[in-house]
């Protein structure tokens, strides 16, 4: 048997009996070179990864400390609760109401356009259309995700708000709710490809039980894919809202970037990313009141679509189906 | 329309014994299929008696499962064009349920079907049974929980079930989705009943119990079932097809069939020579 062992491409010679005895060589050791290249390769990757983590802690951690500089002059109570937010003027108010409803307004202005919108289009596109439909559709439903933010704002200030006008005479040039509906448009493709992609996920045997049972299509799609790709997509609609929440230059262009406590969608308000580009291109000093606000402001925001972000990663639990 | 009368039918090709000979619940003749360009089964005749399990064999690709989803005209659903020639003829109605004034959701609400994989949906164990009959609209609630409770006794499955009737479907056993498919296709009171291969992802116990369920559901309903097995097939049918490359080489009693086949490629067939 020797023999044939020898012929295996072994670069450690095999010690015969004599040389066994004589130096003992542990024929099973590590090979030193071979863990070094593991080694480098997973160091490699793991800072790819880390770099990720390492950005994210490092903008929680910016935003924190400057924050805490701006909490050290402005009481987090007046913060809460004051129902203005005049930073920029001579008699400051630190209420960042007037920053929170604006964002809560032209996000749920968006939402009430793109979460209907968005779905239908996904529930035609998974469960109605050709395949010549759907190849048409989809790439011009995510060209427009690929448009400019900036031209959308520009979108609602001239075309939207002139439009809703036509109908709203007293509407003001300035608004929230042209600048919502933009934002939803904007947000449908993130819905609807999202939601398609989870509804197409759901396995042809289920589809194929429904239509077995002498279900509709439109039945199917309701009663049978909806239900199963439920965790999918409610992934859909939270991308939306943190989309939503996070639209900055449509806001800053068409909604008239005036803190203004209101619900009231006709009104011209501002939202706490408008705030910020409206703070952030203005020359403040550094360390300055105003310019650490936006960090504070900055925390809320990112509280908020963390928030949401949890509550997806619940509600996909929650949902998840195991077919 | 063209409409048969049953009553010209003739006897069966094959009586079994002594029992008196079955009414005829379904008859293909002269049927094509083709898959676009693609002929998946040629000039197939085969009656399907009532209250008679018939039982198609043959190896992978034969075109068995093909056929089957012909009775219940799931070739079309989804895209690609898929044609039928020929006709399935379906009774006592005598209506060609392949022929175009025939809706094919119709055919589907008469004729109800049992997957390869169990696919019972996303709901709970009442939903799935009340699914059909939610989809044809009922409403009155007793009579959805009357029909439910039957048809999880037809299929064996109430005294496992009976007490967490909302749990969700997904929790229950390999063995029990599949009972619960059966449930779900029987309470709708089909006429005909379509297994396709519906014991092949299952462990020998349950595929046992789907057996002894398939003999006793005969009584209610006629029964067509694609088999890998062939020990299946003997044991659970009256008669069986021997189908190959999209042909029915031979069909007859199942007795007849498996002892005495008439036809060299069946005897092959049975016998584990190929397939």
């Amino acid at each position: 048997m020797r023999a044939d062992v020898t012929e295996l491409p072994v670069s450690i010679p095999i010690p015969t009996g004599a040389a066994l005895a004589a130096a003992p060589v542990n024929r099973f050791a590590h090979r030193r070179l071979r863990h070094v290249g593991e080694l480098a390769i997973e160091v490699v990757l793991f800072a790819a990864a880390f770099s990720a983590v390492a950005v994210t802690v490092a903008i929680v951690g910016i935003l924190v400390y400057e924050s805490a500089a701006f909490f050290s002059h402005v009481p987090l109570v007046d913060f809460l609760t004051d129902t203005q937010w005049t930073i920029m003027f001579s008699e400051k108010h630190y209420g960042v109401a007037p920053l929170l409803a604006g964002t809560l307004v032209t996000t749920t202005v968006g939402l009430l356009l793109a979460i209907p919108v968005g779905t239908v289009t996904a529930i035609y596109l998974s469960e109605f259309a050709g395949a010549r439909t759907r190849e048409i559709v989809k790439p011009v439903l995510e060209l427009l995700a690929g448009i400019p933010t900036v031209v959308y704002g520009y979108f609602a200030l001239v075309m939207v708000t002139p439009a809703l006008q036509f109908f709203m005479p007293e509407l003001p040039g300035f608004n929230m709710l042209g600048p919502g509906l933009v934002i939803g448009i904007m947000i449908i493709p993130y819905v609807s490809s999202v939601a398609e992609d989870a509804m197409r996920a759901v396995p042809v045997h289920m589809r194929e039980g429904s239509y077995a049972m002498g279900a509709t299509r439109l039945q199917t799609a309701l009663r049978v894919v909806v239900p199963a790709a439920t965790s999918g997509i409610v992934a859909a609609y939270i991308l939306g809202i943190s989309r939503a929440i996070g639209e900055t230059m449509v806001v800053a262009v068409a909604a008239g970037q005036q803190p203004n406590f209101t619900w009231d969608p006709r009104e011209p308000g501002a939202t706490i990313t408008a705030f910020i580009v409206q703070v952030a291109l203005g020359d403040l000093p550094h360390g300055s009141i105003e310019y650490q606000s936006i960090f504070a402001v900055g925390l809320v925001l990112v509280l908020m679509t963390l928030s949401f972000n949890l509550l997806g990663h619940l509600a996909r639990k929650r949902f998840r189906e195991a077919y | 329309m063209r409409m048969i009368d049953a009553n010209t039918m003739g006897t069966p090709a094959v009586t079994s014994g002594a029992v008196p000979a079955p009414a005829l619940k379904a008859e293909a003749r002269a049927l094509d299929f083709f898959y676009g360009e693609v002929q998946a089964l040629r000039k197939i005749d085969l009656p399907v008696w009532e209250n008679r399990v018939t039982a198609l064999i043959g190896p992978s690709g034969c075109g068995k499962s093909t056929f089957l989803r012909c009775f219940n005209r799931m070739h079309d659903i989804g895209e690609g064009r898929n044609r039928y020639h020929g006709e399935i003829v379906f009774h006592p109605d005598g209506v060609d349920i392949l022929h175009r004034s025939v809706d094919p959701i119709e055919v589907r609400m008469r004729i109800g079907m049992v997957f390869q994989k169990p696919n019972p949906f996303p709901k709970s164990i009442f939903e799935n049974v009340a699914y059909g009959l939610r989809v044809r609209g009922e409403r009155s609630r007793s009579a959805i929980a009357d029909r439910v409770e039957a048809a999880l006794r037809d299929a064996s499955l109430w005294d496992e079930v009976g007490d967490r009737l909302h749990d969700m479907a997904f929790n229950l056993s390999g063995g029990q989705q599949q009972r619960l498919c059966i449930a779900r296709a029987l309470a709708t009171s089909p006429e005909l009943l379509l297994f396709d291969e519906p014991t092949s992802a299952l462990d020998p116990n349950a595929t046992a119990n789907i057996e002894d369920l398939i003999n006793r559901l005969k009584e209610k309903v006629s029964i067509l079932i694609v088999t890998h097995n062939m020990q299946q097939a003997a044991r659970v049918s009256d008669y069986t097809a021997f189908m190959y490359l999209g042909e029915l080489v031979e069909f007859g009693d199942t007795n007849v069939v498996f002892t005495n086949p008439k036809k060299r490629q069946t005897e092959d067939y049975i016998t584990g020579r190929f397939g």
